[in-house]
């Protein structure tokens, strides 16, 4: 026995001409067109109470968002943490980012930082001393301190941001890489434009950055 | 907030205004009395059971156990009614029903370890539907804490991704501030549940703390008013839209919106389309309403939702039982979306019109903002002819075996326009979501997001509970959902709970077994439940009343007598074991291209 109801079959029924793109976004069509991912810092400012960063981590994690480094550490107010989080997401998944922190009760603040924001990571390099003349040259081409040295073993501390780091690896790793250990990456705005603060619960708007310096100190 | 505040409540305010009248006692004296009706805390868990009180708490739902038990001491001198469940599963969903009914987070104990486990789908099925609901858990001591004691689970751990906030509380003085917070967090801005894990030398612990007043702690804002820049932009959409359709989901009945949003539809004469948690929003024998939309809602609901070109969603997260394929989710609308909690906003269908706000506020925004009336009657005429088109019929020949939708349509005749619908999941569920004509917003009560079976029965219990006494609680269960949670008969007969639970039986996972005769070839693995108990019979067992329906003779007179029934009743009814619902969108497809028979798929 044929179940179901009466009405015209699917063939047989109008299709509207538009189309969304899988972000949910009205598109043309003919030119389909979706957000690539891009790599951006979000940095929030927490209260520092147990728990907080396993909610922001485990946030992440569930929802699946691509994320490519979480730093966290203490602030110049003793009741609040500042968490730095490099995220590589299309644009709509950067929204989603944040507004997701937000909900989280002990996130007071969230905001993108700006592309010009000072970035740094620190990097500890642990190579085969077998030259050290010239570990310590490329140390000092990428302003490296030797903090450590062995017959064997030299270990080099570099800071600057992730490209930075990602060159001086790169040189090193003709000497012969035996471990490495990064931060991931932390950050500020520059000048007087605050990173993030009380009561800016709704994104910074792009206006007026009273910036003391011009100049990038960042090597991106 | 100073502690003498929190510690006066409406109660004492009305002695205290009582007093005045008389020319009694000054206020020092009067302060005196007012405290001395209420004995001091001395413990954390009295200070968790105070705070309770304080927030108007009437009923709560648990599971006695080894760490939870100071708490329980603490309830026995309490005015609050504790409803002891059969199992702590139950315990969540009577809770988040009462939630969803009487708009107060509903409150859920259990003890620590497995108990706390065993509400873990309770708080995830409120944390998806955004049901209000406060969790009590217990636990090891602290000094035990981490060490793998007897009954220890992470609980906050376990149930961070699933609540809206939860605690770990480490003070006697601080816990029945926790509690407090966690009531309110519960309720404010976008519901959802909260849990405090109470570890038992905390609740033991000394303390002359009273709890403060609910609320949310300062970090935790919410927009009630949306910007006026947008609704005046939304507004001018909706004046000059040619195919408007307003989307009401679970949000309008939450946010207490139901009311202006029907005002605002019937003013500018614009279509409704509800998602399953909007059931009840609008009244569905109006003529403006088009139904439920989405996998299973109605041919019409998704003609209109398919070819509108301007959809104003109003507290709804866009599911996607709800949108189908996304790429064919009202391709051709400009989205107005309403809700109050800003991550909803372009997370799944991107919003032309953002408006961050609570429903209420914002729909009363919108109707001061549209000056006239979108010219669509060409488009309400296209609606009322998809009405007719795909109507909602079935066959139902007196000499064949009964259908499950004539059972809904019965229950609903038998019963007022206010009564409260509860179900389980599965296909009985979608009967019920169809064939059931929902006119109030609070009578309809499911699993929607997380779709949990089971649901049914001890839902019902927290619906009866929170319901006045002349709303009939009816739940419209499935024989394998049934079977998951009907201990819960037991606490319905202890208590004496007039509920009707009509089981529609086809000794099947019957939505299972639609999907294998579409999808799988008609392999039946696992879904044929011929093993089913006579569910009459095992209603009397637990002291019920118990019906059974074999054939259409039967339906009339056993729902009678069933709604009749003073106390919980079950019918067995025994329906067409083939029965499918239809319409029905395949996953993840154009909800324009809904099937109407099997063969459509």
């Amino acid at each position: 026995m044929k179940r179901g109801l009466d009405g015209p079959a699917p063939e047989e029924r109008p299709t509207p001409a538009g189309r969304r793109n899988k972000q949910g976004i009205r598109i043309d069509p003919e030119v389909e067109a979706t957000h690539e991912p891009r790599r951006t810092v979000i940095s929030a400012l927490v209260e520092h109470e147990p728990g907080v960063l396993s909610d922001v981590s485990g946030l992440f994690s569930r929802r699946q968002f691509n994320i490519e480094s979480l730093t966290v550490g203490p602030t110049e107010d003793e009741d609040l943490a500042r968490i730095t989080i490099v995220v590589e997401e299309p644009d709509p998944g950067i929204d989603q980012v944040e507004k997701q922190l937000r909900k989280l009760v002990p996130v007071i603040s969230v905001r993108e930082l700006e592309p010009d924001a000072m970035r740094r990571e620190l990097a500890l390099i642990k190579v085969e001393a077998d030259r050290p003349d010239q570990v310590a040259a490329v140390a000092d081409m990428y302003d490296g301190n030797t903090v450590d040295s062995s017959p064997e073993t030299a270990t080099i501390e570099v800071t600057g941001a992730r490209q930075k780091i990602e060159a001086a690896v790169d040189t090193f790793s003709q000497f012969g890489i035996r471990e490495i250990s990064r931060t991931g990456t932390t950050a500020l705005a520059r000048g007087t434009d605050q990173t993030a603060a009380f009561g800016t619960a709704q994104p910074a708007t792009e206006a007026n950055h009273d910036r003391q310096s011009t100049q990038s100190a960042d090597d991106d | 907030m100073s502690e003498r505040a929190a510690k006066i409540t409406p109660a004492d305010d009305e002695q205290h205004d009582d007093q005045i009248a008389d020319g009694a006692a000054p206020d020092a004296a009067t302060e005196t009395d007012a405290e001395s009706e209420r004995t001091p805390v001395t413990t954390g868990a009295e200070a968790v059971v105070r705070a309770l009180e304080n927030a108007g708490v009437e009923y709560a739902f648990g599971v006695q156990g080894g760490a939870i038990m100071p708490v329980y001491d603490a309830l026995y001198d309490s005015d609050i009614t504790h409803v002891t469940m059969a199992h702590e599963q139950g315990a969540a969903h009577a809770a988040d029903a009462y939630g969803i009914v009487s708009g107060d987070p509903g409150v859920c104990l259990a003890t620590s370890g497995p108990g706390a486990t065993n509400l873990v789908t309770g708080i995830a099925d409120a944390d998806m539907d955004s049901d209000p609901l406060l969790a009590l858990t217990g636990q090891v001591p602290t000094e035990f804490v981490g060490n793998d004691a007897f009954q220890e689970t992470d609980t906050t751990g376990v149930t961070t991704p699933i609540t809206k906030d939860n605690t770990f509380s480490s003070d006697s003085d601080r816990v029945g501030t926790d509690v407090s917070e966690a009531f309110a967090l519960a309720r404010e801005g976008r519901p959802g549940p909260t849990l405090v894990d109470l570890p038992k030398d905390v609740t033991n612990g000394e303390t002359d703390r009273e709890p403060d007043a609910p609320r949310v702690p300062d970090t935790y804002e919410v927009q009630e008013r949306a910007d006026s820049d947008i609704v005046a932009a939304a507004a001018e959409r909706i004046e000059t839209a040619a195919r408007p359709v307003l989307l009401l989901g679970g949000g309008v009945i939450k946010g207490g919106a139901s009311e202006a949003c029907r005002e605002f539809a019937i003013e500018h004469d614009i279509p409704v389309i509800t998602t399953m948690p909007g059931l009840g929003s609008f009244p569905e024998d109006h003529e403006l309403s088009l139904e439920m939309a989405g996998m299973h809602g109605t041919g019409y609901a998704n003609m209109a939702i398919t070819h509108c070109d301007t959809l104003i969603g109003i507290g709804t997260r866009f599911d996607d039982r709800l949108t189908g394929g996304i790429e064919t989710f009202a391709p051709d609308a400009e989205v107005i979306h309403v809700d109050i909690d800003p991550a909803e906003i372009s997370k799944n269908i991107h919003a032309d019109y953002p408006l961050v706000g609570d429903a209420e506020t914002v729909v009363e925004q919108l109707s001061e903002a549209v000056d006239s009336s979108p010219e669509a009657t060409k488009w309400r005429a296209q609606c009322q002819q998809w009405k007719s088109d795909y109507s909602m019929a079935y066959d139902a020949p007196t000499d064949g075996p009964v259908q499950p939708e004539f059972v809904v349509e019965a229950l609903d005749e038998a019963t007022s326009d206010h009564a409260i619908v509860t179900t389980g999941v599965g296909q009985h569920q979608m009967w019920a979501c169809q064939y059931w004509t929902f006119t109030e917003p609070r009578t309809w009560v499911s699993s929607h997001g997380l779709g949990t079976m089971g649901y049914g029965l001890p839902s019902a219990i927290g619906a009866r509970l929170a319901a006045d006494d002349d709303q009939e609680v009816v739940c419209v269960d499935g024989d394998g959902s049934f079977l998951m949670t009907l201990q819960g008969l037991s606490v319905a007969v202890r208590e004496n709970l007039d509920i009707t639970v009509a089981v529609l039986n086809n000794e099947y996972i019957g939505m299972v077994r639609q999907w294998q005769d579409a999808f799988f070839e008609g392999r039946h693995s696992a879904s044929d439940y011929h093993w089913m108990p006579e569910f009459d019979k095992l209603a009397e067992a637990f002291g019920a009343k118990g019906f059974r329906i074999d054939d259409y003779d039967d339906v009339a007179e056993s729902i009678d007598a069933a709604v009749a029934y003073d106390g919980p009743s079950v019918i067995d009814v025994h329906i067409d074991p083939d029965a499918n619902v239809y319409p029905m969108v395949p996953s993840g497809g154009d909800n324009g291209q809904f099937a109407l028979t099997e063969d459509q798929l």
